[in-house]
This record gives structure tokens, C-alpha cells and sequence, in this order.
């Protein structure tokens, strides 16, 4: 018994304690993947704040710009024409979701809405793959995927853009939520449709602007897991490795994103690594649900989401 | 000129209009009526009479529930104005405060405000103007950062009828300002409310089921039954009429009890507008 516990309590910190260059490595590693978790949540969170819709088609949105993007370069257009284009076609998409499918659905359930994005999540599916094939595909940006040191410690440099690339993202959508008249706009649409729309704010045009935001910041996403990993099928999956953040940190919160990426992001490469071979390993592939099942009992708002304001 | 009906253009009618609501529902019956530049026009009726439709259909709000408007034109200095979108409206100086007060709760009630000015360009004149709503709802002041969902309910009507300001509207609708607030409030809210009509020579059109306080302000009153406007008149003639009183109002004397027997065979008064 004590064996056990000295196993599970004592053991894992003794290894980090003997050795904290590696132990810093294992959480700058775990930071930046916890970014890119954070850069698919952020797509969500855009789109649930200003329409109340739970976008499931969002993962197959990054993977849809991945593949655009890639299938651009192969055509052989340089890298930033190749960005331009790609960002047109995601814009273009925002304003055929909205006319398609949110201008029908308007003053619908939230649950029928997002049952209509289940359908836009296939229907990309299978149009990209109808346009670009499905093959595994290398996508290279210009970023080397190389480690350097640096305070002893290995830092890989495709991780590291991708980190810092995210956090401007960040702070630049933060400041556009909180300062601009359509950042406030988005935000009273997402309070009350009707009461934005007796002031003169379109949704319409909200609901594009919003896709579209969504649709650039899938490319990022997009872009930077492509780039470790190939553009594959299964690019679409990551989304599911947003829901847990999206719980830890708030559906309504951009700054909740972000935490609740990082948070799973280093707290499953840690697990993984420390005590990942007391119980065989893949905490990665649980530890993010488990943690969001602890929140939604504990916080079900999440760490930043709003409070549903109840007046008595 | 009277107050409410008088010769020349108005700067609303609404002329014998129909609203279907999902294709099937007829809700409005052909309804008629019209706000003259800088008049308070009360428009009563109990529960369900299609006050609140009417207004919607004014402001455009009508297509967003799947209600539409079948026959007949609103017309806005003369132009037809039923078949443009919301956003539309307000762009021309028509806004309407929602039945319930619909604030933004996670806005404070600043942004609240300034939202409220979403069609106008930004710049000193909207700084001036968001002065202006505090001078004239001075509760407001001390609760500036404060998120809405949390100011009291009589605040949250003046947060509305604010944010509705911003918007430099020549005609405001509200519907039913007075709901679920303390007669004192109501007092209040209605003061203010024809203060920015003499001072800011702000039109409205007033959707109330207190009729006694509604004709208070009002300058001329429409009364409705089940999807038709069944009598109009100077708010005077309409309070002091102890028919109208008696049937539509609910007016007469408190605690005089009568007999369904003593109740007059009513025989409505038909009207076929325009």
C-alpha cells in the first residue's frame, strides 16, 4: 500500500525535482500544443458568443482550410498568395453559411441550429475531400521544424512560432471583443437577437463577420497542426480536444480558451510523461475529458464563462 | 390641427395593414392608425389584442418571429417602409423598447448604451449624446460599469428607453413600459418619457394595457380588440367615455360591483379606414 502511494505521490515529483531542465521542456512543450488547442477553441467561442451556436463543424473547418491551403501550394502559388486566397475562401464560406443555412434557421432552437452545423460538418467533409483527394499531405510554411536550446532546454521552432502566432491572434480578437463597435455588437447579438436587431445592429452581417472570423483563425490552426503532422482526415478530430478546453474555460470566454488550452495542453504532457508509466501510458488521450467531467461537476460554467444572470 | 388625427402628412400611418403570422395565423385585421410629427399616440387593449404585433410590424421586428405583413402599408413620411428589414427602420428614426426590456445583460449598462448607437457614426456627437441620456436618466449615472443583468428592474426599462436614444430616433415605439413596475416608477419613467418628447421633439407610439396612465400623457388614443383598432379618439374623449371605459379599459369605478344584467348590449362600432 505505502509502495503504491510512494509510487504515485512521491516518485513522479522525486524525477521532476532531479531534473527541472527536462521538467521545463515537458511544459513549454505542453504550452504549445495547448495553444494550438486553444486556436480551434477560440473558433468555437467566436461563433457560440455571437450566435449561441455550438459549431460543430469547426474542426472540419480547420482541416477544410488545411486542405485548401495545401492543395494551393501544390497548384504552386507562393505562400502568402496562397494565405490570401485561402482566407477569401473561408470568407466566402461565412457568407454562404449565413445565406444557406443561418438566414433559414433564424429565431430557430439553438438545438436545431446546431444540428444544421452536424450537416455543414459533412458536407465539408466530403466537399474537400472531393476537391483536394484524400491523402495525407505535407504541408510546408517556410517555418523549419527544427529544436534549438535555449536555457538549457529544447525548444522546437515550429512549436514556438506557432505559440507566439496564437497568442497576437489572441490578444488582437481580445481587444476587438472588448473595444470596437462590432466586437460590442457581437457581443449584444449574442445577449439577445431580437433587442439587437430593434437597435439596428443586422445580423446578418454579424453572423458573417463572425464565420469569417472563425474561418481565419481555423487557418491558423490549420496551418500549424498541418505542419506537425500532416494535413490528414483526421485533422478534423482536434476538435474534439476542444470541447474539454471549452469546458474548462467557458463557451462564452476568449481568455477562457486560451487558459483552459493551456491548461489541458501541460497538464496532459506532464501526466503523460510523469506518471504515464505507473498505469502504461495514453494519459494524453483521456486526461483532457476526465478533467472537463470534473469541471462540469464542480464549475459547469467554466473557469471564465458568464453567469447566467438570474433575477429573482 | 388635433393632436392625434389631423389633416396633412403624418410622420407614421399605418394603413389597414394585415399580419399573418407562419403562413397561417391571422393576427392583425386590418389596422389603421397614425402618429403626427412630435405627438404621443396610446394605443390600448387588453392581452392579445395585437399591440405589440402592430408595433412590430412598424418596426420590422415582425419578420423575425415568422410574422409578415399580408395587406396594406406603413408609410414613413410617406414612403413605404413594410417590406425593409429591421436595421432599416431604425435607420430612418423609427425604434422600438421590446415588451420585457430585453437589456443586454453581460453589457454594462455604458456599452448598453452605446450599442443602442450602432447605426450612427462614432465621434463627439455620440459622446454628447450619451451625456444627454444620463442627464436624463440620472439612475443611471452611478451604474455605468455595472452589467445590466444586475441593475433593478425599473432601471433596466430606462437602460431601454436609453439605449433606444442613442439611436437619435424621430418616432419611438415602446410597448408596455409600464410592465411589472412599482406605480412610482412608472410615474417616473412616463415623465421622462414626455420630457424627450417636448424637449428632443421625439414622437411615440405607446402600446399600454394601464390605459389610465397611458392617456395621461397621450394627446390622442386608439383602442384595440382582437387584431382590429375598434375606436379612436382624443385621449379625452376616450377616458372621460364610460362606454370605452367599460369595455375595453376596465375603468369603471372600483368596488361598484354590477350585475352581468346591467351590462349594455355594446354593439362594436365598425370602421373601414382608408
Amino acid at each position: 500500500m505505502i509502495d503504491v502511494l510512494q509510487h504515485v505521490v512521491v516518485g513522479p515529483f522525486r524525477d521532476i525535482g532531479s531534473n527541472p531542465a527536462f521538467f521545463g521542456e515537458v511544459v513549454i512543450g505542453g504550452i504549445l500544443a495547448g495553444m494550438l488547442y486553444s486556436l480551434v477553441a477560440l473558433g468555437f467561442v467566436l461563433i457560440f458568443k455571437a450566435s449561441g451556436v455550438f459549431n460543430f463543424a469547426q474542426g472540419v473547418m480547420v482541416l477544410f482550410a488545411a486542405l485548401t491551403l495545401v492543395g494551393l501550394l501544390e497548384r504552386g502559388l507562393p505562400v502568402a498568395a496562397a494565405f490570401v486566397v485561402t482566407a477569401a475562401v473561408m470568407i466566402a464560406l461565412a457568407f454562404v453559411i449565413e445565406r444557406v443555412v443561418l438566414r433559414p434557421l433564424v429565431n430557430q432552437e439553438h438545438i436545431i441550429l446546431f444540428m444544421a452545423t452536424i450537416g455543414l460538418n459533412f458536407f465539408l467533409e466530403g466537399f474537400g475531400e472531393m476537391l483536394w483527394g484524400a491523402n495525407v499531405k505535407k504541408l510546408d510554411v517556410g517555418i523549419p521544424d527544427r529544436s534549438f536550446m535555449m536555457a538549457g532546454m529544447q525548444v522546437n521552432q515550429l512549436e514556438l512560432s506557432a505559440g507566439v502566432i496564437a497568442a497576437v491572434i489572441v490578444a488582437i480578437l481580445a481587444v476587438f471583443f472588448q473595444k470596437t463597435r462590432i466586437g460590442r455588437a457581437l457581443r449584444a447579438v449574442a445577449d439577445d437577437h431580437e433587442a439587437a436587431l430593434s437597435i439596428g445592429i443586422p445580423l446578418k452581417t454579424i453572423w458573417v463577420v463572425v464565420w469569417s472570423v472563425a474561418g481565419l483563425v481555423a487557418i491558423v490552426a490549420g496551418v500549424m497542426w498541418g505542419a506537425k503532422s500532416g494535413v490528414q482526415f483526421s485533422l478534423s478530430l482536434i476538435a474534439l480536444k476542444a470541447l474539454p478546453v471549452l469546458i474548462l474555460g467557458g463557451f462564452e470566454s476568449v481568455a477562457g480558451a486560451i487558459l483552459g488550452g493551456l491548461i489541458i495542453g501541460v497538464g496532459e504532457k506532464i501526466g503523460e510523461v510523469y506518471w504515464g508509466p505507473l498505469v502504461g501510458g495514453a494519459i494524453e488521450n483521456w486526461f483532457a475529458y476526465v478533467l472537463a467531467l470534473a469541471f462540469l461537476l464542480v464549475r459547469p460554467q467554466g473557469l471564465f464563462g458568464e453567469k447566467i444572470i438570474e433575477r429573482v | 390641427m388635433s393632436a392625434g388625427n389631423g389633416t396633412g402628412r403624418p410622420l407614421l400611418a399605418v394603413n389597414n395593414i394585415e399580419v399573418i403570422y407562419d403562413h397561417v395565423i391571422l393576427v392583425l385585421k386590418g389596422v389603421s392608425l397614425r402618429v403626427p410629427e412630435g405627438g404621443i399616440v396610446a394605443l390600448l387593449g387588453a392581452n392579445g389584442a395585437g399591440k405589440s404585433t402592430t408595433l412590430k410590424a412598424i418596426s420590422g421586428l415582425l419578420r423575425t418571429e415568422r410574422g409578415d405583413v399580408t395587406k396594406g402599408t406603413v408609410e414613413w413620411r410617406g414612403a413605404p417602409i413594410h417590406r425593409e428589414g429591421a436595421a432599416d427602420v431604425v435607420r430612418h428614426g423609427i425604434v422600438q423598447v421590446m415588451e420585457g426590456r430585453h437589456v443586454f445583460e453581460h453589457l454594462t449598462v455604458d456599452e448598453n448604451l452605446l450599442t443602442g448607437a450602432y447605426t450612427r457614426p462614432g465621434g463627439d456627437a455620440l459622446r454628447r449624446d450619451l451625456d444627454l441620456v444620463y442627464t436624463y436618466f440620472p439612475r443611471l449615472t452611478q451604474r455605468r460599469h455595472v452589467r445590466a443583468g444586475y441593475i433593478s428592474g425599473g432601471e433596466q426599462q430606462m437602460l431601454a428607453i436609453g439605449r433606444a436614444l442613442m439611436a437619435r430616433p424621430r418616432l419611438m415605439l415602446l410597448d408596455e413600459p409600464s410592465m411589472g413596475l412599482a406605480p412610482m416608477l412608472v410615474a417616473e419613467i412616463f415623465d421622462i418619457v414626455a420630457r424627450l418628447n417636448r424637449e428632443e421633439n421625439v414622437a411615440v407610439l405607446l402600446a399600454e394595457q394601464n390605459a389610465t396612465i397611458a392617456l395621461k400623457y397621450a394627446q390622442y388614443g386608439y383602442v384595440m380588440e382582437s387584431g382590429r383598432v375598434v375606436l379612436d379618439g382624443d385621449a379625452r374623449t376616450i377616458s372621460d367615455n364610460e362606454d370605452i371605459k367599460e369595455f375595453y379599459l376596465g375603468l369603471t369605478g372600483v368596488g361598484q360591483r354590477k350585475s352581468y344584467r346591467d351590462v349594455k348590449h355594446y354593439r362594436r362600432r365598425k370602421r373601414w379606414l382608408s
